[in-house]
C-alpha cells in the first residue's frame, strides 16, 4: 500500500503551458482522492504526470516513500482506468483484465484464473469471451476496472471514471466504485469536473484551477467553507449567492437562505425552477440575483416581494480584492 | 412503354453485354485453353486433354521460375510489411519537424525512381555490389520500391489507433516493442493485411525490375519467363503459355482469399467515444 507525495511538481506542455505549477500535494495510503476543476485547469496532467504518461518539467514525485519521477509508467507501481477505457477492442474480456499478467509473462492458466476471479468480483461473469465492443458502457467500465485491479498496483487512477456512462448509470456505478474502492483499500485518485461526483465519492478533494490547487479538505470542508470565491462559484448544485458589500464579498449558498420578516437580501421573485423535492426562487435585489431554495410547496408567487435570512454561521465573507475567505 | 424507350432498353444492354464479354472472354479463354486439345488466340470449346500440362511440366523453366517468383515475393513482401509496420508505427508516433512533407516527398519521388528513370543507376549499383542474378538482392530492390507508398499507407491506419491504448498498455508495463506486438499492429490489422497483399501482388507482376538484374534465366520469376515462351518457329508457344498463365494467377488470388478470410479486410470495431 502506498502514499502519494507530490513536491513542486510542473509540467509544461510544448508551447510553454505550465498545466500544473509548482504543485505540492499530499494523498494518503487507501484514501479516495478527487482533483476536481473545470476543463483545462491541469487536473488530468497531474493525474498524467503521477502515472509517468507526462514528464515533470520539476519537482518529485513519490508513490509509497519511493522516488518514482523519472520511472517509466509500468514500473512506478500504478493502474489507471482511462476516459475511453482504452479496452483493447482485439482482445476478449478476459484477454483485457489478464492484460497486465500477459506483460509480466504469467502462464496462460494463472491469467485465465485471475480474469475469471476478477470478472466474478465485478458481476462480468458470463461475458469472458465477448470482445469490449459488445458490452454496454456500464460494463466496459468495469471490464477497464476488472483490468486494473488485475495489475494488483499500489495506486489507482482513474482519468473521468464516469463521464462516459448516462445519468442512471452514473449513479449506480459511483456507488460501486466506492464499495470496490473500500474493499481493495487501494490508494484512489480519480479526476472529475462534476463537482456533485466529487463530493459524493471522495474522502478529500482537492479544488484545481490553473495549475494550482485552489482548495483542499473533505467535501464537507470544501462545501461549507470554500476557500476562495472560485470554489465558492465551483462546489454547489445551485451556485453560491456571491453579493458585494463595502470591501467585502458575502457568500451564502441558496440552500441556506430561507424567507424571514427582516434579513441579509430582500427582492422581487423573477424566476421560481422547479429542482424536483425544491424549487428554485431567483429574487431581483438592484443589481444582483439572489437564489434560495424553497420546499416544492412553499413557491412564492412570481412578481411578490420576499426578504430572506440565513443562520450566520453559514454566511461567509471574502475578501473584495484577492478573493480570499476572510471568515 | 414507347418504342424510344425499348430502343434505349435494348442499346443500354448491348453496352453492357460489350463490357462484360471484354472482361469475360480472357477469362474463359484461361479457363479453357489450358485444356484444350489445340489451344489457340481464340475462344472455343475445348477437346479436353490433360496434354498440355505435361508438356508445360517437361518445360526445363516453366516450374522453376514459378519457385523463383513465389522466393522474390515472399521476400520482397516481408521485407515490406515488416519495416513499413516499425516504419509506419515511428512516423505516426514521433514528433519530428517536417515531418508530413518528408512522408510525402517520399512518396512523390519513389513513384518517379522506381520506375524507368533510375533504371539505369540501379543496374549500375546493383553491378557494382554483386548482386546482378541474385533474387535476394532484386527483392530488396522491389522491396525499397514499394517502401514509401506502404509506409504511407500504412501510416495512416496507425494513426487511426487511439493514444489511450498505447498508454494502458504502458501503464500496465509493456515495453515499447510489446505495445507494438499486442495492441497497435493487432488493431491495425486490416492495414497490415492490406499492404500486405498489395506488396505481394505488385512483386508478383514486377517485369521491369527482375528482367534487368536477373539476367540468368534459371534465376528469373514467372512475370519475365512468360515473355521467352515460343517455339521453334519463333510464334507464341500455346501449348505452354495457356496452363503457365493458369499456375501464374492462382497464387495470387489464393492469397487474397486466403488473408481475407483469416485476417480480414474489415473492421472488427473499436469501442465508440
Amino acid at each position: 500500500m502506498a502514499a502519494i507525495t507530490v513536491e513542486g511538481l510542473s509540467t509544461v506542455y510544448p508551447g510553454g503551458v505550465r498545466a500544473v505549477d509548482e504543485l505540492d500535494l499530499e494523498i494518503a495510503d487507501g484514501e479516495l482522492f478527487a482533483l476536481l476543476g473545470p476543463s483545462g485547469c491541469g487536473k488530468t496532467t497531474l493525474l498524467r504526470t503521477i502515472a509517468g504518461l507526462e514528464t515533470a518539467a520539476g519537482g518529485t514525485v513519490r508513490i509509497g516513500g519511493r522516488d518514482v519521477t523519472r520511472l517509466q509508467p509500468g514500473d512506478r507501481g500504478v493502474a489507471m482506468v482511462f476516459q475511453d477505457y482504452a479496452l483493447f477492442p482485439h482482445m476478449t474480456v478476459a484477454e483485457n483484465i489478464a492484460y497486465p499478467l500477459r506483460v509480466r509473462g504469467a502462464a496462460k492458466a494463472v491469467r485465465r484464473e485471475t480474469a475469471a476471479r476478477t470478472a466474478d468480483g465485478l458481476s462480468l461473469g458470463g461475458l469472458l469471451d465477448r470482445r469490449p465492443g459488445q458490452l454496454s458502457g456500464g460494463q466496459q467500465q468495469r471490464a477497464a476496472l476488472g483490468r486494473a485491479v488485475a495489475a494488483s498496483a499500489d495506486v489507482l487512477l482513474l482519468d473521468e471514471p464516469l463521464s462516459n456512462l448516462d445519468a442512471r448509470l452514473r449513479l449506480e456505478a459511483r456507488t460501486f466504485l466506492k464499495k470496490l474502492q473500500r474493499e481493495l483499500a487501494l490508494t484512489t485518485v480519480f479526476v472529475t469536473h462534476d463537482q456533485a461526483e466529487a463530493l459524493a465519492l471522495a474522502d478529500r478533494i482537492a479544488v484545481m484551477d490553473a495549475g494550482r490547487i485552489r482548495q483542499l479538505g473533505t467535501p464537507r470542508e470544501v462545501f461549507q467553507r470554500p476557500a476562495d470565491t472560485f470554489v465558492a462559484h465551483f462546489i454547489g448544485s445551485t451556485p453560491m449567492n456571491l453579493v458585494p458589500r463595502g470591501a467585502e464579498i458575502i457568500g451564502v449558498r441558496p440552500e441556506y437562505l430561507s424567507p424571514a420578516a427582516e434579513g441579509l437580501f430582500t427582492g422581487e421573485v423573477s424566476v421560481v425552477e422547479n429542482l424536483g423535492v425544491t424549487s428554485l426562487v431567483t429574487l431581483d435585489c438592484g443589481d444582483d440575483q439572489i437564489g434560495y431554495v424553497v420546499p416544492e410547496d412553499d413557491e412564492p408567487a412570481v412578481g411578490t416581494t420576499v426578504t430572506v435570512d440565513a443562520p450566520p454561521a453559514r454566511v461567509l465573507r471574502y475578501d473584495e480584492e484577492t478573493g480570499q475567505l476572510v471568515r | 412503354m414507347s418504342p424510344l424507350w425499348i430502343v434505349r432498353r435494348i442499346g443500354f444492354y448491348v453496352l453492357v453485354s460489350v463490357v462484360l464479354a471484354f472482361f469475360a472472354v480472357p477469362m474463359l479463354w484461361l479457363a479453357s485453353a489450358p485444356f484444350d486439345e489445340k489451344p489457340g488466340l481464340g475462344l472455343r470449346w475445348p477437346d479436353w486433354t490433360l496434354g498440355n500440362v505435361a508438356t508445360t511440366f517437361d518445360h526445363p523453366y516453366a516450374l522453376t521460375s514459378l519457385v523463383n517468383s513465389v522466393v522474390l515475393c515472399v521476400i520482397a513482401t516481408v521485407v515490406t510489411t515488416v519495416l513499413a509496420a516499425l516504419a509506419a508505427y515511428a512516423l505516426s508516433r514521433v514528433r519530428i519537424p517536417g515531418r508530413d512533407l518528408l512522408l510525402y516527398l517520399l512518396l512523390l519521388l519513389s513513384s518517379v525512381v522506381t520506375g524507368t528513370a533510375a533504371m539505369v543507376p540501379i543496374f549500375v549499383m546493383m553491378l557494382q555490389l554483386g548482386l546482378i542474378d541474385s533474387r535476394f538482392g532484386t527483392a530488396l530492390v522491389i522491396a525499397g520500391g514499394m517502401l514509401p507508398a506502404a509506409i504511407f499507407i500504412l501510416k495512416d491506419f496507425v494513426d487511426a489507433v487511439p493514444r489511450s491504448y498505447e498508454e494502458s498498455a504502458r501503464v500496465f508495463g509493456a515495453s515499447p516493442r510489446q505495445v507494438l506486438a499486442h495492441v497497435v499492429l493487432p488493431v491495425a490489422r486490416p492495414g497490415v493485411a492490406t499492404i500486405f497483399v498489395w506488396a505481394f501482388v505488385n512483386a508478383w507482376g514486377n517485369f521491369l525490375l527482375p528482367f534487368l538484374l536477373l539476367r540468368d534465366v534459371g534465376q528469373q520469376p514467372a512475370a519475365v519467363l512468360l515473355r521467352t515462351l515460343y517455339d521453334e518457329g519463333g510464334s507464341a508457344n500455346l501449348t505452354v503459355i495457356p496452363v503457365f498463365s493458369l499456375l501464374y494467377s492462382i497464387p495470387v488470388v489464393v492469397l487474397y482469399l486466403v488473408v481475407s478470410k483469416r485476417y480480414g479486410f474489415r473492421f472488427h470495431g473499436g469501442i465508440k467515444s
